[in-house]
Parts: C-alpha cells; sequence; structure tokens
C-alpha cells in the first residue's frame, strides 16, 4: 500500500461547530487502487462492537459534507445506527490531488463500508450528488438493501429539458474556477437559496472544511463530473444507475424535496417518481434545496425507517368495481334532468344524457392519450361541464385534481404545481393562467380556440373537437374502488394549501352517508350554492340546479338569485355556505310573492363549509318556512363528521366551544388527550368516507394518520355526556396561559355576544405557558386603523369573560378587518394575528396585518 | 406612599416600628411607632435608626430623572452599604432591599422575563445604574445571619404618588403627553399595596430567600394606552393624546437630556430617552416564581385600584 505525499490529510472537524456531537468524529484509512486513503466520517456507533438492528449510510452532495446529518444522527431512535461519510477530498476526509468521479466515488464508499464491515440492513440516506452515489452503492448491495431514501437530487437529466441555469453558468467558462475554488460563493450561494436563510452559525459549519483554495479543488471536480453532456465520462456510470432503480421495485423509498430548489426542481423529483412509483413522496412547497435546513427531515427520515417493518397499512384496497357513478345510469331515472344550470343560458342535460357524455368524454380523453392513473386537473366553475368532465376522468380511472376557484391566484400556483397534472382542462381564463404562471400540465380547452385565442392559451387540443367521435370503447372496465378518483384542497388559511387525495370507495361512500344522513330520495331536487355539492347531486341520483354565481365569491348569491333557482326545479333541498345565505338574509326583501311560495317547498337547508352563528341560522331558516335546518362539521379531509340541526343547536345551549352535533352514522370519533389541556383533547376520526392521504406529504399524512386508520383533525373539542361533539378551535391557536391551555372559541363566541362587536378573535403572545390572552375585534362599524378598543368595551369584554371563567384579557384591540380565508371567509387566520399582536404589543412598530 | 403602607401593616400585626427618612412622616404619634429623622448618607443616623431592630425594609431611593451621577451614587449606592453594615453590625436578622427591575435591563423589550441578574453596564440613566450598583452590593452582602432579598416592584401605582401619577396628571392636563409609538405595549404595573404586602412577606421569608431577587408586579399587564387612559380618567382629568414615532421620540428625549445637563437645569425635563424607551417597549414579567417564594399573590386587582384612585380623586 503506497503512502500519499504531503497532501492536506484527513482530520477531525474542529469543536464548536454548532450541532456536531464530536464523539461521532472518526477517521478509518482504507485501501483504494494501492493507496491509502483516509476518509472522515460521523458514526454514531461509539462503544465497540455495540448492535444495531438498522444502520443509515448518509451520504452528502457538493457542496457539502457530513454535517450536513447532524440533526438526523442527533434523533435517531434506539437500535439505529447512521454513518455519515465525508467523500474524499470533501469535508474532512484526505485531499487526495487526484480527480475523483462517479464510478470512482461509488468504488471509495464500498472500499470503505467494507472497511468497516457494515453489515445487516441498510437504509441509504442522500442528498444532491450524493444521490447517484448512494444508489450506486446500493445496487451493489441489494440483500442488505432495506430502504432508499432521497433529498433533493437526480439520476438522469429528463428528456426535453434543460439542465439547470446555475449549473450551466456555474459550469461556463471562469466561472467555475472562480466560484468553486478560488472563492466559497459556490457553498455561500447554495445557502442563499435557502428558505428562510439558513442562520450564520449553521453556514459556518458547513463552511468549516472548506477554508482554503486547496481544500475546495473537488467542489470544482464534482461540478465538472455532472454528465450534462451525453458523452461525458460518467453519463454513462449515470445512466446504469438510473436504469438500475428498476430492481428497486421491492425496496421501499422515501423522496423528501424542498421544491424551491433552483437545481434540483420538481422535474427531477417527477423523473424519481417514475422510477419508483412506489416511493413514498413528501415535497415541502417552502422549502429549498438544503431541504434538511428548512424542515424538519431529521423527523420525517426517522418516522419512516420506524415503520420499515410494520405491514400497518389499515386501508383495506377493495378491488370491487367503482360505484360513484351507478346512480346516474339508473335506467329509471334516465329521462330526468340531471343538471340545470341558471347561468349559461339555462342549460340542462337529463340523466341519460350525461350518462352517454360520460363515456364519449372517457372516450375522448383516452384516445387523447390520457390513461387510468393519470392527473387531470379541471378548471371549470360547476355546472354541465364540470360534471361531464370529472365523471369522464372517473369512469376511465383518470384522477380529477379539483383546483378550487376560491383559492388566490398564489395558492392555485402551489396547488396545481404540488399535484402536477399531466393534463389541465379549463375554461380560457384558466388556461391563460396556466400558460402565464407556467403550471404543469397540457392545456385543453372546452370550445375550439380560433388561432388568434391559441397564440395566448397555447392548447394542445380542445375538448369539444375530441368529443366529436362519439364511438366508444364498450370494453371499457370501471376502476376499482381503492383507485384514486380526485386530489382536492384545503382552504390553506394557514399555511400552503394541502392536496388531499380520496379513492373512488371514499367519494362513494361520503355520498351514501349524505344520501342516508339527510334521508335523500328520488322525489328530491337539490340547490347547490356551494360548489363542491354541484357534483353530489347528479352522483346521489337527483336533480341538481346551479344558481348563477361567482364560485370565487360565495356572496355573490342573492336570494333573488337563489329562490329563481328553487323556482325552476320545485327544489326540495337547499345546501349553501354560510356567506352566501348571509348574502341572502341581506337581500331577503327582493323575494318576490312566487318566490316566497316556492321556498316553501323547501324541506331541508344545509349550511355547509364554515360554522355558521345560530342567530344567523335562524334568520337564514325563517326564508325557508318549511324546512329543516342542518349543519355538518367536517374538514376537507372527512365531511361529515357529524351533522346538527338548528333546534338541536338551540338546545345544546353554552358550551367550551360550538355544538357540533353528534358523529354521523359509520364515522367514530374520538378525543386524543392533549398534555396540559384539562376538558378537552384532538378530535380525530375514523370513517370510510376520510380522505386516504395528503398528496405528495408523506410526513403530514404520517403525522395526521396515528393511531393508523383515523384522522387527526388538528381542530380541539370534547364529546358530552349526550355524545355530542362540541369544537373548541384549532389546535395550533390553543393558548398556553400559566392556568392551562385554552381554547380560543368559547371566549370569541362571549366577546362576539356583545354588542358593537361583529367578530372577534383569541391570541395569546408571550412565552409559552406564559401567554397573555388577548382579543381582537372586528366591530359593526370598523375602525379605520387597529388600536386599542374603548374602556367601555374592555370594561365588557373583561366583565363577561371574568364572570364565565375568570381569565383576564390583557388587551382589547379593535382591528379594521380580520383576516379570513378567501374560500369560506370565515375562517380567522389566528396564527397571523398572533404574529401581528406580539409584535405590536411588544412595543415593535404596527405593520400591516 | 408605600413606606407608609408599609407601617400601618406592620402596626397592624403588632410589630414596633422605627422609621427614618428625611421629613416627618406624619406617622411619629402612632403608638409603636419611633421616628427617626436624617439621610441614610448619614452613618450615625443610620446606626440610631437599626440599632436593636430584628428587620429592616430599606426603601430610600433618589429616584429623579435629572441631576449629578454624584448624588445618585452617595444615596443610591453609599446609603444602601450603610445601611447593610450598620443592620449588621447591631445582629438585625433579615433585611429586604427595594429595587427595580430597570436594574437588569437595557432598552429591549421584556416579555414574561423573570428576574435577571443587575446588571450596571446594560442599564440607562443614573437611577437605573445606581440601582444596579446597590442590588449587587446588597445581595452580595447577604449571609445566613441577615439574608438580604431584593424586591423589584414595577411601576408602582397608587393614590398619593407623586412619582408616576401625579407626573402623568400634570402633563395630560397641559397637554404634554403624547403616546410614544403605537401605545400599544403591554406594561406591568403594581398596585401599591401589592407591594407593601410583598416588602412584607419578603421580610417574613428572608431566611429562605436571602441573595435572591424577585420581580413584583400585579400579574395584569395592559398596554400604556390603557394605564394612561385608566389613571385619567380616575382623576376626572382630559386627555387627548398626539401620537409621537418611537424613534422620534427617544431621539427627542435624548436631546432634551443632554441639554438639561449642559445648561445644569434641575426642573424636569419635558421628555427623556429613557422615558420613551419605558413608555413604548413592552415590560412584563414572569410572577410564578416570585408567588410561590415570597407565598403572596395581589389582593388589590388593577381594576380595584383604578375604583380607590377615583375614590381619591373625588
Amino acid at each position: 500500500m503506497v503512502t500519499p505525499g504531503p497532501l492536506d490529510a484527513a482530520r477531525l472537524p474542529p469543536s464548536g461547530l454548532h450541532g456536531l456531537d464530536l464523539a461521532w468524529s472518526r477517521l478509518e484509512t482504507v485501501e483504494i487502487d494501492g493507496v491509502a486513503r483516509t476518509f472522515h466520517f460521523l458514526d454514531t456507533q461509539t462503544v465497540e462492537g455495540e448492535e444495531f438492528d438498522l444502520t443509515l449510510l448518509c451520504v452528502h452532495g457538493n457542496p457539502s459534507w457530513s454535517y450536513l446529518w447532524r440533526n438526523l444522527l442527533a434523533t435517531l431512535p434506539p437500535g439505529v445506527r447512521a454513518i455519515a461519510v465525508d467523500h474524499l477530498d470533501m469535508g474532512f476526509s484526505d485531499r487526495t490531488g487526484t480527480t475523483r468521479n462517479l464510478a470512482q466515488r461509488v468504488d471509495d464508499l464500498v472500499a470503505l463500508t467494507d472497511h468497516l464491515g457494515l453489515k445487516g440492513p441498510v437504509v441509504t440516506v442522500a442528498h444532491d450528488w450524493g444521490g447517484p452515489i448512494s444508489l450506486g452503492w446500493a445496487l451493489r448491495h441489494l440483500r442488505q438493501l432495506t430502504g432508499v431514501v432521497l433529498t433533493n437530487t437526480a439520476v438522469h437529466q429528463p428528456e426535453g429539458a434543460a439542465a439547470p441555469r446555475i449549473i450551466r453558468m456555474t459550469r461556463s467558462r471562469g466561472a467555475l474556477r472562480r466560484s468553486t475554488v478560488d472563492t466559497t460563493a459556490f457553498i455561500t450561494g447554495a445557502f442563499e437559496m435557502s428558505k428562510p436563510r439558513t442562520p450564520k452559525h449553521i453556514r459556518a459549519g458547513f463552511l468549516a472544511p472548506y477554508e482554503t483554495k486547496e481544500r475546495r479543488e473537488a467542489i470544482q471536480h464534482f461540478v465538472e463530473d455532472i454528465p450534462l453532456e451525453p458523452d461525458h465520462p460518467s453519463a454513462e456510470t449515470l445512466n446504469a444507475i438510473a436504469q438500475g432503480l428498476e430492481h428497486l421495485e421491492n425496496i421501499p423509498a422515501l423522496l423528501l424535496w424542498g421544491s424551491k430548489d433552483p437545481v434540483f426542481s420538481d422535474l427531477y423529483l417527477h423523473d424519481l417518481e417514475d422510477r419508483l412509483p412506489h416511493a413514498d413522496v413528501h415535497r415541502w412547497a417552502n422549502a429549498g434545496h438544503f431541504v434538511g435546513e428548512d424542515q424538519d427531515v431529521a423527523s420525517a427520515v426517522v418516522d419512516w425507517i420506524s415503520g420499515l417493518n410494520k405491514t400497518s397499512d389499515a386501508v383495506t384496497h377493495s378491488s370491487q368495481p367503482t360505484r360513484l357513478l351507478e346512480r346516474i345510469s339508473n335506467p329509471e331515472i334516465a329521462g330526468k334532468v340531471a343538471i340545470a344550470e341558471m347561468g349559461n343560458g339555462g342549460a340542462e342535460i337529463t340523466f341519460d344524457e350525461l350518462s352517454a357524455r360520460i363515456e364519449t368524454t372517457a372516450a375522448a380523453l383516452h384516445r387523447h392519450g390520457v390513461s387510468p392513473g393519470d392527473r387531470v386537473a379541471i378548471m371549470v366553475p360547476p355546472g354541465i361541464d364540470l360534471a361531464v368532465i370529472a365523471y369522464g376522468c372517473w369512469r376511465l380511472g383518470a384522477i380529477a385534481v379539483l383546483v378550487d376557484g376560491a383559492l388566490t391566484p398564489p395558492q392555485m400556483t402551489a396547488a396545481v404545481k404540488s399535484a402536477n397534472p399531466k393534463y389541465l382542462i379549463g375554461i380560457n381564463r384558466a388556461l391563460a393562467a396556466s400558460r402565464t404562471l407556467r403550471w404543469p400540465g397540457e392545456r385543453i380547452s372546452l370550445e375550439p380556440l380560433s388561432e388568434a385565442q391559441n397564440r395566448v392559451l397555447d392548447a394542445e387540443a380542445d375538448l369539444t373537437s375530441l368529443s366529436a367521435d362519439s364511438t366508444v370503447d364498450e370494453a371499457r372496465p370501471l376502476p376499482r374502488e381503492a383507485d384514486h378518483a380526485a386530489v382536492i384542497f384545503t382552504s390553506g388559511s394557514t399555511g400552503p394549501s394541502k392536496g388531499v387525495v380520496y379513492t373512488h370507495g371514499q367519494i362513494a361512500a361520503q355520498r351514501d352517508i349524505i344520501s342516508d344522513l339527510y334521508a335523500i330520495t328520488a322525489d328530491d331536487s337539490l340547490v347547490a350554492a356551494f360548489a363542491p355539492f354541484a357534483l353530489y347531486g347528479p352522483m346521489l341520483g337527483i336533480t341538481s340546479a346551479v344558481p348563477d354565481m361567482d364560485v370565487s365569491s360565495p356572496a355573490s348569491i342573492t336570494a333573488t338569485t337563489l329562490a329563481d333557482t328553487v323556482v325552476r326545479t320545485n327544489a326540495t333541498l337547499v345546501f349553501a355556505s354560510p356567506a352566501a345565505l348571509m348574502s341572502t338574509i341581506r337581500t331577503e326583501d327582493e323575494l318576490s310573492v312566487a318566490h316566497r311560495s316556492a321556498l316553501e317547498g323547501v324541506r331541508l337547508l344545509l349550511s355547509a363549509g364554515a360554522p355558521i352563528r345560530v342567530d344567523l341560522f335562524d334568520r337564514a331558516q325563517a326564508i325557508f318556512p318549511n324546512a329543516v335546518a342542518y349543519t355538518p362539521y367536517g374538514m376537507t379531509e372527512v365531511l361529515p363528521v357529524s351533522t346538527i340541526s338548528l333546534p338541536e343547536m338551540h338546545e345544546a345551549g353554552s358550551g367550551n366551544g360550538v355544538c357540533v352535533g353528534k358523529p354521523v352514522p359509520g364515522a367514530e370519533v374520538q378525543i386524543r388527550p392533549i398534555s396540559g389541556a384539562a376538558d378537552f383533547g384532538e378530535i380525530i376520526v375514523r370513517a370510510p368516507h376520510a380522505r386516504l392521504a395528503y398528496d405528495r406529504l408523506w410526513h403530514t399524512t404520517h403525522a395526521a394518520s396515528q393511531p393508523p386508520g383515523w384522522h387527526a383533525t388538528g381542530d380541539v373539542g370534547y364529546l358530552d355526556d349526550h355524545g355530542r361533539l362540541w369544537m373548541g378551535g384549532r389546535l395550533a391557536d390553543v393558548v398556553k396561559t400559566t392556568d392551562g391551555l385554552l381554547a380560543p372559541v368559547r371566549i370569541e363566541q362571549i366577546v362576539e355576544s356583545l354588542g358593537g362587536v361583529a367578530m372577534a378573535a383569541v391570541v395569546g403572545v408571550g412565552p409559552e405557558d406564559l401567554q397573555q390572552l388577548v382579543v381582537l375585534v372586528e366591530l359593526d362599524e370598523p375602525v379605520k386603523k387597529p388600536d386599542l378598543a374603548d374602556l367601555a368595551l374592555i370594561d365588557s369584554v373583561r366583565t363577561a369573560i371574568n364572570s364565565e371563567m375568570s381569565l383576564d384579557i390583557v388587551a382589547v384591540l379593535a382591528i379594521p378587518k380580520l383576516p379570513v380565508d378567501r374560500r369560506h371567509n370565515s375562517k380567522i387566520d389566528r396564527a397571523r394575528l398572533r404574529e401581528w399582536a406580539s409584535a405590536v404589543l411588544s412595543g415593535a412598530p404596527m405593520e400591516k396585518i | 406612599m408605600i413606606g407608609k403602607l408599609i407601617v400601618e401593616r406592620l402596626l397592624a400585626r403588632g410589630d414596633e416600628v422605627t422609621t427614618l427618612q428625611r421629613s416627618p412622616s406624619g406617622l411619629a404619634n402612632r403608638e409603636g411607632v419611633i421616628e427617626v429623622l436624617g439621610s441614610i448618607t448619614n452613618i450615625t443616623t443610620v446606626e440610631e435608626a437599626v440599632a436593636g431592630q430584628d428587620g429592616v425594609i430599606h426603601l430610600a431611593a433618589k429616584v429623579d430623572i435629572v441631576g449629578a451621577l454624584d448624588e445618585f451614587v452617595a444615596i443610591n449606592v453609599e446609603g444602601t452599604t450603610n445601611l447593610i453594615s450598620a443592620a449588621r453590625a447591631s445582629g438585625v436578622s433579615r433585611f429586604v432591599h427595594t429595587s427595580t427591575p430597570s436594574v437588569a435591563h437595557g432598552g429591549a423589550s421584556i416579555v414574561g422575563s423573570g428576574a435577571d441578574p443587575a446588571d450596571p453596564d446594560s442599564t440607562s440613566g443614573h437611577y437605573a445604574t445606581t440601582k444596579a450598583m446597590a442590588e449587587k452590593v446588597a445581595l452580595a452582602a447577604s449571609t445566613p445571619e441577615m439574608p438580604i432579598v431584593a424586591i423589584r416592584p414595577h411601576l408602582v401605582i397608587g393614590p398619593g404618588d407623586t412619582q408616576l401619577v401625579e407626573r402623568i396628571l400634570d402633563r395630560a392636563r397641559s397637554g404634554r403627553l403624547p403616546i410614544v409609538g403605537s401605545g400599544l405595549a403591554l406594561i406591568d404595573a403594581t398596585w401599591v399595596d401589592n407591594a407593601a404586602d410583598a416588602l412584607i412577606a419578603a421580610l417574613d421569608r428572608a431566611p429562605e430567600l436571602g441573595g435572591r431577587a424577585l420581580v413584583v408586579s400585579n400579574g395584569e399587564p395592559r398596554t400604556v394606552h390603557e394605564l394612561i387612559a385608566r389613571i385619567t380618567e380616575a382623576a376626572g382629568v382630559e386627555w387627548n393624546p398626539r401620537k409621537v414615532p418611537t424613534k422620534f421620540a427617544i431621539a427627542g428625549g435624548r436631546l432634551v437630556e443632554k441639554i438639561w445637563e449642559i445648561t445644569n437645569r434641575e426642573d424636569e425635563p419635558p421628555m427623556t430617552g429613557f422615558a420613551a424607551e419605558q413608555f413604548s417597549t413592552a415590560h412584563w414579567f414572569d410572577q410564578r416564581e416570585t408567588r410561590e417564594a415570597l407565598d403572596w399573590t395581589p389582593t388589590v386587582s388593577l381594576e380595584e385600584g383604578w375604583q380607590r384612585l377615583a375614590e381619591h380623586y373625588q
């Protein structure tokens, strides 16, 4: 064995690097191609001979070192060992004076693990260009490989996609050496991309082994070794690794991704998803390249490996054919109107026509290339077109990505990018947004476009022309109940909107529960003034009428537009959002005698989408004199959880929150204890109509599915002696005072019952467990600027709260308008208010809310 | 204000009380009270006052906004050392030193902190600096034979208070009381009776608490705006404040201080940097430790306090 000359030899990192336990640091000398090479690596086996059930082999990329994995190493569960290697010429390993390419680096890693005698099950964990190296190792150790974790990496440059611009720029003449070796620009630049900015002491940790030019040589070599060109020396190795992934079909895989990475963008995530279709995926909408610095990658990995041995899939996968569309094709209702639109010239369609159009649409989409399992974003307002396209997708087995018209444009962009549909069918406005905002998905318009239009919208096809050929494929099989049917989105009132995946079986179960719960029969007829329900009516086999409304603004409904719709179909059921009902109350005077008489025929009024105040619900119900009023409680992930009638709301009276009624048949509700909360806990639900998973959010799904098969709602509440559920607010909005935990809704209700207060929010300011209660009010006569409320109002708030719960309210601030979500116009963003109030009440200048 | 309340309480429970202050307290005729007149800067007077006492509650301080550093040092620091050494010499077995939360904080906002160590280097203004020095000296002098406890009441308010209440009212009347910043910084206040109770509790529990400093407040933080509004409302004074940006107020206050210093003016300046800072940053404290250590809770809520203040001004 040759000992190399006096180049910079491997050494231990200096002390004081934030988060790095020096007890992990090891140096080992290995003979590679006849030369002694010393690696620095971190190893959590600190006692010689200690046995482990599993080893994580952690492989960093460029420019980085094993420091990248410090948080993971610090959070390992018992029985798990982690080895995080510094590549030769990187981190604190030897500076060899050689140029090491991908194949060499795989060999280096194999040599080290051979030398260490690494035995037993191994999960590889890698980042950046550590990905291909780790996979190269994995493919040579299939027998001990029990899992693969990849974070922001790539194994292949997808066809037709340009190489990342930053890498091309770095590689351009002159820039390469200057940025990688002559300066630390490549390293510091990589951190400039992190979101939020990585703190200085952490950046110092990453820079520690790269102090001098000599120590940075390999950063340039790494960049040069990226095979951007097909004849690159490492291209063949990389291709072999990429193709080798087909051997991992039985190896569990986890892809963790920061989607704001300008180098390893979503493109590479989707390439890996195609190669590892069984992989669990978590994509953080707001994380950057160093995803582990921006998000809790360590916990995700730990939770994932902890589930590796369990066969815990609590969801039973039914292979029965889907029942979603069965009622639509029922011959007994063939001639009945399925959908009547109030806008769009009053168009309507009967059930047999609808049934036929579903078949032709499915066939047309299939001919165009849409396959079962493909995702199709549908951006069409409620009505006949939406139903035909969504049901057509379901008939075919394609997954409908239903992007809500009530999301804000940035939320829509985030939603479409996270769902990554292969196709996007939309009205022209949606296609224009899709093009300008660079949403993924091949565009398909509803109608044929003129050449001028298409220069703007750039659609590949139009649905009308595609469906002109009315041949249908008689043999088309129905999708299975377990197949994915839809991705819908949470309102995103706090944080990015999350995609929620439903199967055919789950949506069918939801339809059946609604049908049973409200005793819907073939004689009923529905007005869907709450957009999501526009798709349920036909599935229930009853006539649905859609009022002429702007979906992005539920308040665009008026008493007249609603009553006109009831008149048109002699409706017996009215499903509306609280905002639509408020607007109906405001415009009630416009109703004619004919309207009034039609409204007498309504037997059931459902307020859905957000909580409704009892007094307002009373007023809304009075407009429908013969209707029983109900409101369900639930969320995007499971709806309904429970339901309550207006008389029951009166009977329940006041308690710690809002009474939302008894759980619906089939739904089990439990209260999970929260440490520090005496009289409430987190509401968890198990139901056949609950969501399958969050979309590309494996860790979120995992965290919200404990115990397995349940959905943790993130709401707090309790079950009373009559089995009724009470909801006290969001878990994240619980205030931690010295007197214990406090759910906000009860206090808000007390404040909202005071004269002059339109809406109230309660937040806590100050350190955890010492939070002080602050009440923020929007007044009936709104103030112009946020300020302290009148002393009289402060007194009445304190008196009211004190008499019921003996708590101190440190401040009552009047706010022009409380921030609410756009979809429901009612969910208060307390997190934003908390942040604002904490700043202002500590003396910071007043920022905009 | 507070001294009188303490004397009343001690008498009520049967203690014999000797008072030391510069001018007559009006309590000299009361049974059980011996009055010594003089300054704590005079060691003979101090020795006379502490002779034969079981305990000492030290409330004396120079609290002015203006004045020469020498005077602050003489009264706040040297006065304290005089009192401690005389007390020790005469066999006093417990000593309560009245301090202030400003001994531990510069201009940063305080949001639910405990009692951090006094730090003369981070304080702002002669008063806070010399009080920080005094507290350090006092706590370092605590021994098992004579345990010394430092109590830091925050913003004591009560009827007849000239430090804060009267100043606020004066300025409100003459239209010289603006709101600095948003006026929404949360500030802890201490109703004077509660402060008196806490000081006596500290005296009683000194053997267990020697060497410790505790912040005392009502534990009901309020916005500056509300505090001033409540005080002016109670006194029936109309207050129509302007709002002044924080930075502007602090800079203006510093300038005014400088002018007063250069011109040796002894009247009170309209605004100081310290005051502007105090009234535009949060100052509220974690009272859990204090309440447990002193086995004390406030008996007069702020709401009741405002009523008492209103009665006082009727």
